[in-house]
């Protein structure tokens, strides 16, 4: 089979064709008398499309290939248009594929083009001079030798979506670089929310041969092409099949998988892994047909479309907030207020003053208080000195703009202020109204609850139409979410500043109706009672709490509960019981969790694995109707099913996505699940609770 | 105070074709590589110590703008406390830089510095931009041929009816085969600093040679160009140099430094001098300021050895010739060929001279003197004259 006979699937949208030229470079100037056919991967956009490789691009390289070839050069290399060499498959057609055929050929294709580059008898180069991730950084891999610019950066993020590296990578970097490293760049970094290799890590790892400065790279990575056909530069390999390490590699890839996915099996990391222990004593034939299978199998799977839904997901929603009102209507803002001066009010206030540059004033009742806030926030802005993200001058100038005081009086000139005190209705009415006295007419007053409506608080306010809950997530510098609660009579303006202030805090938004719990609460909270109920009816604990282990959350119900504290869980169940129904029971279980101050119910054993937390154990309601494992899953995700589509009825949000993309980075749940939505039409849970999918087939799903 | 200068390196890119070889480089980009090239040639020489970067263009705008001189060693990855500016005038504006920089270091207040200049003419057309002062025409402070650089050859044609079209067609002839044997001997090459230059429709290449040379030219096709600057005229494409995108650049020390620090000396300035003619005749503008040069270096024309005189037309370096009685085919003159081969990008140009003179001084240690010499619009002429530091004695 040929490229040309491979078509784009129906629906998907045209390829822009990433274009192969060759062009022949003269080796004499640089001491070595022969000639190199230089082949430029180009698809006429700048970099802000990189370059990328569907059916006709990879026609494009074959061609380019053959051109090379018959030009009988001293070597052959590869390079990437200005600061990108390619940035993988293009995914745009992957959820289009209907057939595992289909799949296969892509895969096969892949193969079939790189790996000319491979066997080729011409020693060949690739010049990674910009971005090369994926399929990009795997032509890499099928040359003979590899250099780098100081400045690109490289990885194999396929893990993260859903894939493996199946255009090679998965077989020919543990051969190149061993397993230990193999299974650090394709199973943790990709894991670890794709991170990317720096340049100097590339060269550390065996990545690279060489890394040259963005300036001549070109040129260096010539004279670097004319020192190894001269041979007075020598790489040497190393040959990994008898390495030691495999085993513990390998043992360390399934150890952070199942960390990720809360101990499920989940099919690209295990397939990846698999592929990683094959490649020990892999010819190329053999492991490359092994990754068009594992491509294959993975294409024609559900969760990889939840994946690449949830990536194109995240990818839009972080440019486009639905619902927002024009941007132009945003007010200037030049100096921001924090009420309280507590853990939460005080990463607020970081974030804050990172990102705005403007001058954050925070209160508190009493000096002590106040004083310890301003501190947390200036050490905080001295150990970004010492972790080089930020330069001293930087950090002078913002702990300048950080200031406190007991007297509210402060916010006078104050644009916008976020309050972050105590969880609770009558006080932060109290606030609002002394605030009201304070502040001028256009200061926008935000809250940061989590669970009260935000309506209630503009009770008795002179101009209701400027407050906004705004609702970030803990750790706040660290999750990218943001709820922005809009009451009946929050105004366009000031939700447009909230919005701008939203990006400037570089925060993806959801904008959402005031309405308890907004989303990501509404919906952990009402999955975490499910499995409290359940043990408070007499299921033992450590099967409610590892009935979900299956479907691949991060965490239990109680390792959150850790996090979050039982007491916030009880306070904000309370709220929702009040204000949602009865649906939200209070456990008599964490009541008297908080009753006896205990705050977790796994604690550290002796050998550092978690146990129970015999003080939590005791605690425990002993109710008579014990579940299954499988009756706790099943009625945890009928119960979201229930709370998703009552808020969809409620109009929380406008759409399902937004209730997914509210689970992914606000929940971190992950993208294999498509936040959530997904996962329930997958397994059949929202036609059983609600007669009808969430999403329609092929949107998240194969067809 | 006076200190001796001498030039210790000097390199170039290729020179293209304007709107060819380097159509989609840029004019800075083109500068960084002979800078990272010049310092990779002279490791000896710590970045950090560089006391100024002079580089010149004529149309300081765009990608040649910014202060070239500053913005290029940024680009280029010089220390920060490395200063840089800008040099104009015009053709001489390497030269200039050169000249400047020398003067600094001669006065003690510089040790080690980089002069150097860039042109793309394919971004920069000639003229582009320019504004003349209506004064010009109607007081009649130039003629309107001052400002066609084409009209200014064909009136020096008018002046020396004895240097005919074909005296300058077999002059540009020459340049051409010294330049062919030149590059067959490898002459030119060692000193080119490879550019990687894209073009969007055929990808990446490298640049290692001149583009605009024709080693294959006759004379009969020479004697066929259309004269585009006159009916009837002697000025043609064939016995001028091209439009051209380029950059050279040079490494100047005191001979105290350069000698501490165990650099190169390819050439010790002497003097230097510019001086100013009609600007309807520029080319002429070598022969005032050679005499200027001589006569402050106490020397005379018989005293130097070797010429490089920058071809921007045949005629301009027939007229100099012709002044001081050298014959037109003369050994010693742009041994290598010049800028009617290899391209004249203007405001580098002037670099490009003493790197070959540099080279012909080591080939010539009998030689002691060697000029640098070039013809500047709106009426010029700017001239250095070098010792051979290789100098044996004899002659």
């Amino acid at each position: 089979m040929s490229a040309a006979d491979l078509q784009v699937p129906a629906g998907a949208p045209d390829e822009v064709v990433t274009k192969a030229v060759v062009r022949t470079v003269d080796l004499q100037a640089f001491g070595f008398k022969g000639s190199l056919a230089l082949i430029t991967l180009d698809n006429g956009e700048d970099h802000n499309r990189p370059n990328t490789f569907g059916p006709a691009s990879l026609a494009s390289l074959d061609a380019a290939i053959t051109e090379a070839i018959a030009q009988k050069p001293s070597a052959i290399a590869v390079t990437g248009k200005p600061f990108i060499f390619a940035a993988g498959a293009d995914l745009s057609a992957l959820s289009f594929l209907t057939s595992r055929e289909q799949a296969l050929q892509i895969g096969k294709l892949g193969h079939d083009v790189f790996r000319r580059l491979g066997e080729s008898d011409i020693p060949t180069f690739a010049f990674i001079n910009g971005l090369a991730l994926g399929g990009g950084l795997e032509v890499g891999l099928h040359c003979t030798y590899r250099t780098l610019a100081s400045t690109a950066l490289t990885g194999l993020p396929e893990v993260f979506l859903g894939l493996v590296p199946g255009w090679g990578g998965a077989t020919l970097l543990p051969q190149l670089i061993g397993p230990e490293r193999a299974v650090q760049v394709i199973m943790l970094n990709a894991l670890n929310n794709n991170t990317m290799l720096k340049a100097k890590d590339a060269l550390t790892l065996g990545v690279v041969d060489d890394v040259y400065e963005p300036a001549d790279f070109l040129e260096k990575s010539v004279i670097f092409v004319a020192d190894i056909l001269s041979g007075t530069k020598k790489i040497e390999r190393k040959n990994y099949t008898d390495a030691a390490g495999w085993d513990v590699a390998l043992a360390t890839g399934k150890a952070a998988y199942m960390k990720k996915y809360g101990g499920a099996e989940i099919e690209a990391p295990r397939r990846a892994l698999e592929l990683i222990a094959e490649s020990r004593t892999a010819t190329r034939t053999s492991g490359f047909n092994a990754e068009d299978q594992a491509l294959a199998d993975l294409t024609m799977n559900d969760p990889l479309r939840a994946s690449l839904y949830a990536f194109n997901l995240i990818q839009k929603k972080r440019k486009k907030v639905e619902g927002a009102p024009k941007p132009a209507l945003a007010r200037k803002i030049t100096k921001v207020g924090v009420v309280g001066a507590g853990l939460m009010a005080s990463q607020l206030a970081l974030l804050l003053v990172r990102n705005l540059k403007c001058p954050v004033v925070m209160t508190d009742l009493d000096q002590e208080r106040v004083n310890k806030g301003v501190a947390w926030v200036h050490d905080e802005i001295a150990k970004l000195v010492e972790k080089g993200r930020l330069n001293k001058e930087s950090a002078q100038r913002l702990s300048l703009l950080v200031t406190g005081s007991v007297d509210q009086s402060v916010f006078s000139n104050a644009d916008f202020i976020i309050e972050a005190i105590f969880e609770e209705l009558a006080l932060k009415q109290e606030l609002f109204k002394n605030l009201e006295k304070i502040v001028g007419p256009e200061c926008i007053l935000a809250t940061n609850t989590s669970s009260l409506s935000v309506e209630a608080m503009t009770q008795g306010l002179a101009h209701p139409e400027r407050v906004i809950g705004v609702h970030f997530f803990n750790p706040v510098a660290v999750m990218p979410l943001l709820e922005i609660a809009r009451t009946p009579t929050t105004d366009d303006a000031t939700t447009a500043t909230a919005v701008n202030i939203g990006k400037e805090l570089k925060k993806t938004m959801v904008i959402t109706k005031d309405a308890p719990g907004f989303v990501v609460n509404r919906l952990l909270i009402r999955f975490m009672g499910e499995i409290t109920d359940a043990i408070d009816e007499g299921t033992p604990p450590e099967i409610a709490d590892n009935a979900m282990r299956s479907v691949g959350l991060p965490m239990t119900p109680f390792e959150l509960l850790g996090l979050v504290g039982p007491g916030v869980a009880l306070h904000v169940s309370e709220i929702l019981n009040k204000n949602l129904g009865a649906r939200y029971r209070i456990s008599p279980t964490m009541k008297r969790f908080v009753e006896n101050g205990v705050r977790t119910f796994y604690i550290k054993g002796d050998d550092g694995k978690q146990v129970p937390n015999p003080q939590a154990v005791v605690l425990i309601e002993k109710g008579n109707s014990p579940s299954t494992s499988e009756q706790v899953r099943l009625r945890a995700l009928r119960a979201l099913a229930e709370e998703a589509r009552m808020m969809l009825d409620e109009k929380v949000v406008a759409t399902p996505s937004e209730i997914d993309i509210c689970m992914l980075l606000g929940a971190g749940w992950p993208m294999v699940l498509g936040g959530i939505l997904p996962y329930l039409d997958r397994e059949g849970i929202s036609e059983e609770v609600s007669a009808s999918r969430f999403h329609p087939r092929g949107v998240a799903s194969l067809p | 105070m006076t200190r001796s200068v001498v030039l210790v390196d000097a390199v170039r890119t290729p020179f293209g074709k304007a709107g060819s070889l380097f159509a989609e480089t840029r004019a800075d980009d083109l500068m960084v590589r002979a800078l990272r090239g010049l310092l990779e040639r002279n490791s000896k020489v710590s970045p950090v110590d560089i006391d100024d970067v002079a580089i010149a263009a004529a149309t300081q705008t765009g990608d040649q703008g910014m202060n070239i001189g500053r913005s290029v060693s940024l680009l280029a990855g010089l220390p920060v406390s490395v200063p840089g500016y800008s040099v104009d005038r015009w053709c001489a504006g390497a030269l200039t830089a050169v000249t400047t920089i020398s003067g600094s270091i001669a006065m003690g207040a510089y040790d080690i510095a980089i002069a150097g200049g860039v042109e793309h003419m394919g971004h920069h057309p000639i003229g582009d931009g320019m504004d003349p002062n209506p004064r010009y025409i109607a007081e009649k402070i130039v003629d309107t041929d001052a400002l066609s650089m084409g009209a200014t050859a064909e009136r020096l044609h008018d002046r020396f009816p004895h240097l005919t079209r074909e005296r300058s067609d077999a002059y540009a002839f020459n340049s051409q085969m010294k330049t062919a044997k030149a590059y067959a001997d490898g002459k030119i090459q060692r000193d080119l600093i490879p550019v990687a230059a894209r073009s969007v429709e055929l990808g990446w290449g490298i640049a290692t040679v001149d583009e605009p040379p024709r080693p294959s030219t006759t004379l009969e096709a020479l004697a066929g160009l259309k004269t585009p600057f006159r009916p009837a005229g002697r000025v043609t494409a064939g016995n001028a140099a091209g439009l051209n995108d380029g950059a050279t650049a040079a490494l100047l020390a005191s001979e105290e430094r350069a000698h501490e620090l165990g650099l190169t000396v390819k050439a010790r300035l002497v003097t230097f001098a510019f001086a100013g003619v009609e600007p309807e005749v520029m080319g002429y503008g070598p022969v005032p300021s050679t005499i200027k040069a001589l006569a402050k270096a106490g020397l005379t024309i018989e005293d130097i050895g070797l010429f490089e005189v920058n071809e921007a037309f045949a005629i301009q370096v027939l007229s100099f010739l012709d002044y001081f009685g050298i014959a037109d085919d003369d050994a010693r003159v742009n041994p290598f060929g010049g800028a009617i081969a290899v391209g004249h990008p203007l405001a580098s140009s002037g670099v490009r001279l003493m790197l070959n003179l540099a080279r012909s001084f080591e080939e010539h240690p009998e030689v002691r003197y060697g000029i640098t010499t070039m013809c500047i619009g709106l009426g010029m002429g700017g001239t250095v004259i070098w010792e051979n530091p290789h100098f044996k004695g004899g002659k």
